[in-house]
């Protein structure tokens, strides 16, 4: 096995860190690709699930979305919006794509919070007059707010993952080592993106997993 | 001069009927292809997932361990994954399937704990008293009443894999996915689609063949009818995909 050694002075090569091919650039493009994304498509899903979660309704489509998108093969999505008028604007079939497939987590993970909000407390806040809005913003949003959390974590993680996948289709990010790196036939190349990428998702995790653990009661929730 | 042909496949539409005659192998050669991943990689995963949840479930303390592994491979991306096995598989089926297989594990072992947790310990008491030895209440009382949560897990695992055997494509093992990318390059819309939509497909067939195996492994659920817990909805929902 002398990959290691070979991925490692790939990966301490000043010249492999800077420029238009660099990990810099590339680390930048995936990082405003994974939060870009995540901020459009919480402004999407948070609302829906607030309101259907409020209303209780519409349950079943909350619930299966993440389930049927489990289905649908990111790569293909991502090949065929290149396909269609759509992949002419370069970075638009990786945005509409890494925005359809963070919508399910964050749609699901919001809909059951609401959802499993104590109702006998719902109860309680009616008895004490509060409007609609008052309930949602007040009692329901805070209460559910955990579980809210949890799907913005499972969004981002996986939007890290999907970013990847846009290297095959041309789009930019930590991917394109990869891609590079098969193109040239390189495997420390390829390796070593590899680890960067992995070590980046890791990294997400870890920021959320630390957010929740250190964050007050509130945000955690009860012990799950 | 003739003039070109003016046919579906000329005109490069996104639906043709003229691709799926005159493709047929190439396109069901990808489907065994795509099967046989997916089946070999769900298949590995578990037979190395049941062990491992037995044995974190005698040993406590190994359960911290097994699952934080197990999520951060879960956190690895498909393609990085792949790319992390290249200098030990090389291009081959090889490295999609163990890559695959990964990602079931990490699902199942989860899933096969919280089904073995969520035995009621009324269940277990009872088969002591009636003299049950550990061996055969597991294999005769708690491993049947893991089942639904077990397969809830085997079908995620399943219809991830269907879907995440196209990214082997960058190894050229990668079934439809193939075709996916082949069809990117030359942009040709008809390959890409069919392609998609028989990934879609596969998976749907799966999922219900997988239904069907767990009722047929749970005869005494469809007796009485329970309404689905809050718990089994938080594990379907509380794993994202993988990508």
């Amino acid at each position: 096995m002398n990959t290691l050694p070979a991925v490692w002075s790939w990966l301490t090569t000043a010249a492999n860190w800077s420029g238009e091919n660099g990990i810099g650039h590339r680390l930048e493009q995936h990082l405003v690709l994974t939060f870009a994304c995540l901020a459009i498509s919480a402004l999407i899903a948070l609302p829906i699930a607030l309101t259907l979660g409020h209303l209780g309704r519409g349950g079943a489509l909350a619930v299966n979305l993440a389930n049927v998108g489990r289905a649908v093969p990111t790569f293909a999505v991502l090949v065929l919006l290149l396909l269609t008028p759509i992949g002419r604007h370069e970075q638009w079939p990786t945005v509409i794509a890494l925005v359809l497939f963070a919508i399910p987590p964050l749609l699901t993970n919001a809909y059951v919070g609401m959802r499993e909000v104590d109702q006998d407390v719902v109860r309680a806040a009616r008895g004490m007059g509060m409007t609609g809005a008052q309930l949602v913003w007040r009692v329901e949003a805070p209460l559910a707010f955990p579980l809210v959390l949890t799907g913005v974590r499972i969004a981002a993680v996986q939007l890290v993952a999907t970013a990847t996948l846009a290297a095959l289709v041309g789009g930019g990010g930590l991917g394109r080592i990869i891609t590079a790196g098969f193109n040239l036939a390189s495997t420390p190349q390829v390796v070593a993106g590899a680890v960067v990428v992995a070590v980046f998702a890791l990294l997400m995790e870890a920021a959320f997993e630390l957010a929740q653990r250190f964050a007050p009661v509130w945000v955690r929730g009860r012990t799950r | 001069m003739t003039a070109p042909p003016d046919d579906c496949l000329a005109r490069n539409d996104w639906i043709c009927g003229d691709y799926l005659s005159t493709r047929r192998q190439i396109l069901l050669d990808a489907v065994g292809q795509h099967v046989q991943l997916t089946v070999v990689s769900v298949a590995l995963g578990l037979v190395i997932a049941l062990p491992l949840a037995l044995l974190a479930r005698r040993r406590r303390w190994t359960i911290g361990p097994v699952l934080g592994i197990t999520t951060v491979i879960y956190t690895i991306p498909s393609l990085a994954m792949f790319s992390l096995l290249l200098p030990v598989y090389g291009l081959s089926a090889t490295l999609v399937v163990v890559g695959l297989a990964l990602y079931s594990l990490t699902l199942l072992v989860r899933n096969i704990l919280a089904g073995l947790d969520g035995v009621p310990a009324e269940a277990k008491e009872a088969a002591r008293g009636m003299g049950y030895g550990p061996m055969r209440q597991l294999l005769t009382v708690e491993l049947p009443l893991a089942v639904p949560a077990a397969m809830a897990g085997l079908r995620i695992a399943t219809v991830s894999a269907v879907a995440l055997t196209t990214v082997g494509a960058i190894v050229g093992y990668g079934g439809l996915g193939n075709l996916i990318y082949a069809g990117m390059n030359a942009f040709f819309k008809a390959q890409v689609l069919t392609a998609s939509v028989l990934c879609v497909l596969i998976a749907v067939v799966f999922d219900v063949l997988l239904l069907a195996a767990e009722r047929l492994l749970t005869p005494w659920r469809r007796v009485v009818r329970r309404p689905r817990s809050a718990r089994g909805r938080r594990l379907l929902t509380a794993s994202g995909r993988r990508a």
